[in-house]
């Protein structure tokens, strides 16, 4: 049962296995593990994150092309939703129709972008939509009427969905359940969800054509498979997926705007989680944006509790100061590409 | 052997043409296949045989000419439609999905075969039919025991099997060998010459082989034909062709016998 949910892949190894359960345990009763509204924040951005760099992972780690088009994608569908949202009133149909709707059209973008630019080199397809990701966060900050431009859209969303909403009266385990905390749950399983579906796409015989042509794209050719079309395929399902986790995002922030959906510096972020947790591994996607996510929310508390021990030491506790907290990332994931050329997927599968 | 020449070929190439710039790798070369043959085709190096190759299994897009296969022009297609229709391609680069299995090789050539690509929601390893497939085909060309290997690991001359073994996978009517024994060490070339051997028995396959070492294409082909500079300048039964002028002229002259076999121990 539990390997035919994970579509066949399992974790292949004993370390792996323990740190993913520790990750889906430790999201699953998140809100009581760790209360506080901070950690929760932190909890959901990590759920929905793993799908957005799960689905990224499908063309840079399966498919072996590189698009800088994701956030794009993951704004139509933050977008989407937040329009439906703000036009329709805070309404379930609205939050369906937008994310229908968001869907949709980033499976359409997507399709037009693979249309054009598949066909040629890969370099020109990642210039192509590095191109139409940033021409596409310009035309979001100037139809300021539709979108909100640079303050973005906050909008309400269902009462039930909200902390006004009080289930029970009483705090159970001190945590009170209230709306805020069927949201997490709506994207934490929504999450879940997503994620398996994606783990069984790179299982089925479609993603292991993918792997082939990340292979060999001549090779896959010349046994069959219409390079072009798969490719396009990958390219639409991943831009559907990310637009999916672009909603999630709209419902548990009920704000969106172009610096939490479409900035480029999200991009370079996916970008690194991918690397980081193990190109063409989904459960790569996983560890790789836990451990992005928590080092980026907590690693300034981490410095300051450093500095305060440190705090006799002249020129130590200047460089340990939870300010300089970028540097610290930076040498991080310096140090993790050095030493895990493979992610630390592949460091945990010893390959 | 007869060639069953009032029968329509199963593979035809018509005035076939390419040009890079003002050089003409291939000049109007008209060739008709039959089923059930077994064609070698020699030249020098540089002739354009592996060119001809490319503008029949569609790598290259002619610049002139047609290829028709089963009475249907196929000069437009794509490789892939090509290889789905029927003509299968053993390359002389050794080219092979490097990082996977040896069986997700052959599975992955059954897969395409079976036009089962798009699925998208089973498991792969659930169909088990593709997998047994693939096994029968590896244990054709020796590799079984090599199954679980990743392909970049295997010898070379294990490589150049699991090369035939994927043309093999796709099911094919036209088998093209590009020098399937190049690089191969002396024990490995008759293991891959009794394979060749033992797909020809199947007299709906059409085999053409492009080869070197005249030992080998006196002990396999049914016909000779000869490319020198592009241009097709001999066709005909082996011992004849071996022993025209024109031939010992164009190749044999540049490349003697001895010294191609000596050069690939």
């Amino acid at each position: 049962m539990i390997v035919k949910l994970l579509s066949g892949d399992r974790p292949r190894s004993k370390m792996l296995s323990a740190v993913l359960l520790l990750i889906l345990f430790g999201l699953l009763f998140a809100p009581f593990l760790f209360p506080g509204t901070r950690s929760l924040d932190t909890a959901a951005r990590i759920c929905i994150f793993i799908v957005l760099v799960a689905s990224y992972d499908l063309l840079l780690g399966y498919t072996g092309v590189v698009s800088f088009a994701h956030t794009m994608f993951f704004g139509i569908g933050a977008y989407g939703t937040a329009i439906a949202l703000v036009n329709m009133g805070a309404s379930y149909s609205a939050i369906a129709l937008g994310t229908v709707c968001g869907a949709l059209v980033a499976g359409a973008f997507a399709f037009v972008i693979a249309l054009f630019s598949l066909r040629v080199k890969a370099i020109f397809f990642a210039m192509m939509t590095l191109a139409v990701a940033s021409a596409f966060l310009v035309l979001v900050s100037q139809l300021s009427g539709f979108t909100g431009g640079e303050d973005g859209l906050s909008y309400r969303i269902p009462r039930e969905m909200t902390p006004a909403f009080k289930l029970v009266k009483e705090k159970v385990l001190g945590v009170r359940l209230n709306g805020k905390l069927i949201t997490y749950y709506v994207v934490f399983f929504s999450s879940l969800c997503l994620f398996l579906v994606l783990l069984r796409m790179v299982n089925s015989p479609f993603g292991r054509v993918l792997q082939a042509i990340r292979e060999n794209a001549f090779r896959a050719e010349a046994i069959g498979y219409k390079v072009v079309r798969y490719r396009s395929v990958a390219t639409i399902l991943s831009a559907v997926m990310a637009a999916l986790a672009g909603s999630l995002m709209a419902l548990w922030l009920r704000y969106t705007g172009p610096a939490t959906t479409l900035s480029m510096d999200i991009m370079v972020d996916i970008l690194l989680m991918v690397v980081i947790g193990g190109m063409g591994s989904m459960y790569g996607a996983v560890i790789g944006a836990v451990l992005f996510l928590l080092t980026q929310s907590y690693l300034q508390n981490l410095l300051g509790l450093l500095q305060e021990s440190l705090g006799s030491l002249p020129i130590v506790s200047e460089v340990v100061s939870p300010e300089r907290w970028l540097l610290w990332l930076g040498m991080l994931f310096i140090c993790s590409i050095y030493w895990f050329p493979k992610g630390i997927v592949g460091r945990l599968r010893g390959t | 052997m007869e060639l069953r020449k009032d029968e329509k070929p199963v593979l035809s190439t018509h005035d076939l043409t390419i040009r890079f710039g003002g050089h003409v790798a291939v000049d109007a070369v008209s060739c008709d296949f039959h089923r059930g043959t077994l064609t070698a085709i020699v030249g020098p190096n540089g002739a354009g045989k592996t060119t001809y190759f490319n503008l029949i299994s569609g790598q290259l897009a002619a610049s002139a000419g047609h290829v028709w296969f089963n009475g249907e022009d196929i000069t437009r297609l794509s490789v892939a439609d090509r290889t789905l229709r029927g003509i299968g391609r053993a390359f002389q680069m050794t080219n092979l999905f490097p990082g996977l299995s040896v069986r997700e090789n052959a599975r992955l050539a059954v897969q395409a075969h079976q036009r089962m690509g798009m699925d998208l929601f089973s498991m792969a390893d659930s169909h088990v039919e593709l997998i047994e497939r693939a096994e029968h085909i590896l244990a054709e060309v020796h590799l079984l025991d090599k199954a679980e290997q990743i392909t970049s690991e295997l010898s070379h001359g294990d490589q150049r099997k699991l090369e035939v073994a994927l043309m093999i996978a796709i099911g094919p009517q036209v088998l093209m060998f590009d020098e399937p024994t190049a690089g191969m060490s002396v024990d490995e070339v008759p293991v891959v010459l009794d394979l060749i051997r033992e797909l020809k028995q199947d007299k709906d396959r059409t085999i053409l082989l492009v080869e070197h070492k005249m030992d080998v294409i006196r002990s396999l082909a049914d016909r000779i034909i000869v490319l020198h500079n592009g241009e097709l300048v001999a066709d005909g039964d082996p011992t004849e062709v071996i022993a025209s002028p024109v031939v010992q002229q164009a190749y044999l002259g540049v490349a003697p016998e001895e010294k191609t076999e000596g050069a690939h121990v």
